[in-house]
C-alpha cells in the first residue's frame, strides 16, 4: 500500500504554525535565561563552605536532575496548586517547571566551570591582594565562562527540545499545535514530519555553532 | 640592629592539617633589606611556612608581625579578614613554583593586574610601571605575548615583575626555579640577585645552594617542621653544626664548594 504524502494541507495552517513556533521559542529563551540566573546565583553559593547554604542547593539540583521533566511539569500543574492552595495557570506551571529544571543543570555547569580553574590562579590572585570579588570578576570568571559556554549551549539545545513537553498541559507550542492540526486534517504523518523538520531547522545550526565554540575553547 | 629594622618577626608559628603538623613552632626575624634563604629536605614544611607569612595558609598558633601589623593566631580576632586580609597580602609579593600567570592576559596585562585591580591605578600609570619592570627582567620584546607563548623562565620573570608591580615591602619566593629546565634557571636567579642587590627584603625557599651561598644574608635550615639551624650563609652552609644540616648539605657539597670569584 503506497501512502500518498500531502504536505499542502498541513502547510496551509501557516499562521498556526508560526504561533506555535513563537511559543516554543519564547519558552526556550525565557526558561534558559531564567535557568541561567538561577545557575549563576546558586552556582556561586555552592562555593560556600557553609553546609546550611550548600546542602539545600544540592538537594534542589539533584531533585530536578533525577526526576523526569514530564513528571515535574505535570506535578507543578496538578499537584502544586493543591499543596499551595493557589491555582496556577498552565503556562506558568509549565514555565516554572522548565525554568527550575534548566536552573538545576545550569547550577552544576556554573559550579563546575569555576572549580575547574587551577588552584594556582586563586592563590596568585590572593597573593596580589585581590578581594574575593576582584578575583572572581577579573581572574576566575573570565576564564571559567569560556569553559561554561559549550555545556550551557548544549543544555539550552536540549531545553528547546524539552519545551515540546508543554503540550501535556495544553500550552500551544509547536508540538501542541501539531496535535491540533492532526485533529483537523487527519494527517499525522505529514504533521509530525513537519514538526520534526521545524525543530531540526532551529537546532541543527545551533549545534554547529556549539561545536565551533567548543573547538575554540579547546585551543 | 634595632627593633625598627625588623620587617618580619615570626614567633612560635605552627600550622597543622588535621593531625599532621607541618610547621612546628618556627621563630624567625627578617630585617629590612635582608635576604633570608630557607632550605631543607622536601616536605620539611618550608613552603607551608612561607605561605603562612602572607596568610595563604592560616597558621594554627604563634604570632606573625609584618611591618607594623601583628597577628596573634591564638586570638582569632587579630586575624585579618575580607578586605583587611587582601590589604595585608598586597604589601607582600609572592612568586610560585608553577608561575601561575593569568593565561587570559598578556605579559603586560599580568604585570598591570595588581596595580589596576587592587590599587585601582589608572591604566596609563600602571602600564608605565609594568613596561619598566618587564624591561628590568629583560622582557621588553615580550610584553604582548600571552603566557602560553613564553618559556618557563620568561613566565617566571613575568611573575616576578607582576609581584614587584605592587611595590611590596617583602618578597616571598617559593621554589621558583624547581619547575624550570636547568638551562632556564640562571635567568631567573639573575633577576632575583638583582632585586637582592637593590635592597629588596626577601624570604627565599629554594634548593639552589649556590644562590643561597652567594646572595643570602641569613640561612635557615628546616627539618620536620622545625628550624634546626640558622645563621649567616657562609657559617651555616660551610660549617654546619647540626647533624641534620650536615647530612642534608652533603648532597650539595660540590655546588657550595664551587665558589665563584
Amino acid at each position: 500500500m503506497a501512502y500518498k504524502w500531502d504536505f499542502g494541507l498541513v502547510l496551509s495552517y501557516a499562521n498556526f504554525w508560526l504561533k506555535g513556533l513563537g511559543v516554543t521559542l519564547a519558552y526556550s529563551v525565557g526558561t534558559v535565561l531564567g535557568g541561567l540566573i538561577i545557575g549563576v546565583v546558586l552556582g556561586m553559593l555552592l562555593l560556600s563552605r557553609r553546609k546550611w547554604v550548600t546542602l539545600p542547593i544540592h538537594f534542589y539540583v539533584e531533585l530536578f536532575r533525577c526526576t523526569p521533566l514530564l513528571v515535574q511539569i505535570v506535578w507543578f500543574y496538578y499537584a502544586l496548586p493543591i499543596v499551595l492552595s493557589v491555582e496556577l495557570p498552565a503556562w506558568l506551571a509549565a514555565g516554572l517547571g522548565l525554568t527550575l529544571y534548566m536552573g538545576a543543570f545550569a547550577t552544576e555547569i556554573f559550579r563546575g566551570g569555576i572549580i575547574s580553574i587551577d588552584k594556582g590562579q586563586w592563590q596568585a590572585s590572593r597573593a596580589l591582594g585581590m578581594t574575593n570579588g576582584e578575583m572572581m570578576r577579573h581572574i576566575i570568571l573570565p576564564q571559567a565562562i569560556k569553559r561554561m559556554v559549550p555545556p550551557f549551549v548544549n543544555q539550552s539545545i536540549i531545553q528547546l527540545k524539552n519545551t515540546s513537553l508543554l503540550y501535556v498541559v495544553a500550552v500551544p507550542d509547536l508540538m501542541y499545535t501539531g496535535s491540533i492540526v492532526v485533529s483537523d486534517t487527519f494527517r499525522p504523518l505529514e504533521v509530525y514530519t513537519s514538526v520534526a523538520a521545524m525543530y531540526f531547522a532551529i537546532l541543527y545550526p545551533l549545534t554547529l555553532w556549539a561545536k565551533r565554540m567548543e573547538a575554540k575553547v579547546d585551543q | 640592629m634595632t627593633n625598627n629594622d625588623v620587617m618580619v618577626r615570626v614567633e612560635g608559628l605552627r600550622k597543622s592539617y588535621g593531625t599532621v603538623e607541618a610547621v612546628r613552632g618556627v621563630s624567625l626575624d627578617v630585617h629590612r633589606g635582608q635576604v633570608v634563604v630557607v632550605i631543607g629536605p622536601s616536605g620539611c614544611g618550608k613552603s607551608t611556612f612561607l605561605r603562612c607569612v602572607n596568610l595563604l595558609e592560616t597558621p594554627s598558633a604563634g604570632t606573625l608581625q609584618v611591618g607594623d601589623r601583628t597577628i596573634d593566631f591564638n586570638a582569632a580576632h587579630t586575624m585579618p579578614r575580607g578586605r583587611d586580609l587582601a590589604r595585608f597580602r598586597a604589601r607582600i609579593g609572592m612568586v610560585f613554583q608553577q608561575f601561575d600567570l593569568f593565561p587570559h592576559m598578556t605579559a603586560l596585562g599580568n604585570v598591570m593586574s595588581g596595580p589596576m585591580i587592587v590599587k585601582k591605578m589608572r591604566e596609563q600609570e600602571a602600564e608605565a610601571i609594568a613596561r619598566n619592570l618587564l624591561a628590568k627582567v629583560g622582557l621588553t620584546d615580550f610584553t604582548a605575548r600571552f603566557p602560553r607563548e613564553l618559556s618557563g623562565g620568561q613566565q617566571q620573570r613575568v611573575a616576578i615583575a607582576r609581584a614587584m608591580a605592587m611595590e611590596p615591602e617583602l618578597m616571598l619566593f617559593d621554589e621558583v626555579t624547581s619547575a624550570l629546565d636547568p638551562e632556564l634557571v640562571g635567568e631567573v636567579l639573575d633577576v632575583m640577585k638583582e632585586l637582592a642587590l637593590e635592597g629588596t627584603t626577601m624570604i627565599v625557599v629554594t634548593h639552589e645552594m649556590a644562590f643561597a651561598r652567594d646572595v643570602a644574608d641569613h640561612v635557615v635550615v628546616m627539618d620536620a617542621g622545625q628550624v634546626v639551624e640558622q645563621g649567616p650563609a657562609t657559617e651555616v652552609l660551610l660549617q654546619p653544626k647540626n647533624a641534620r644540616t650536615v647530612s642534608f648539605l652533603a648532597r650539595f657539597h660540590s655546588t657550595i664548594g664551587d665558589r665563584k670569584s
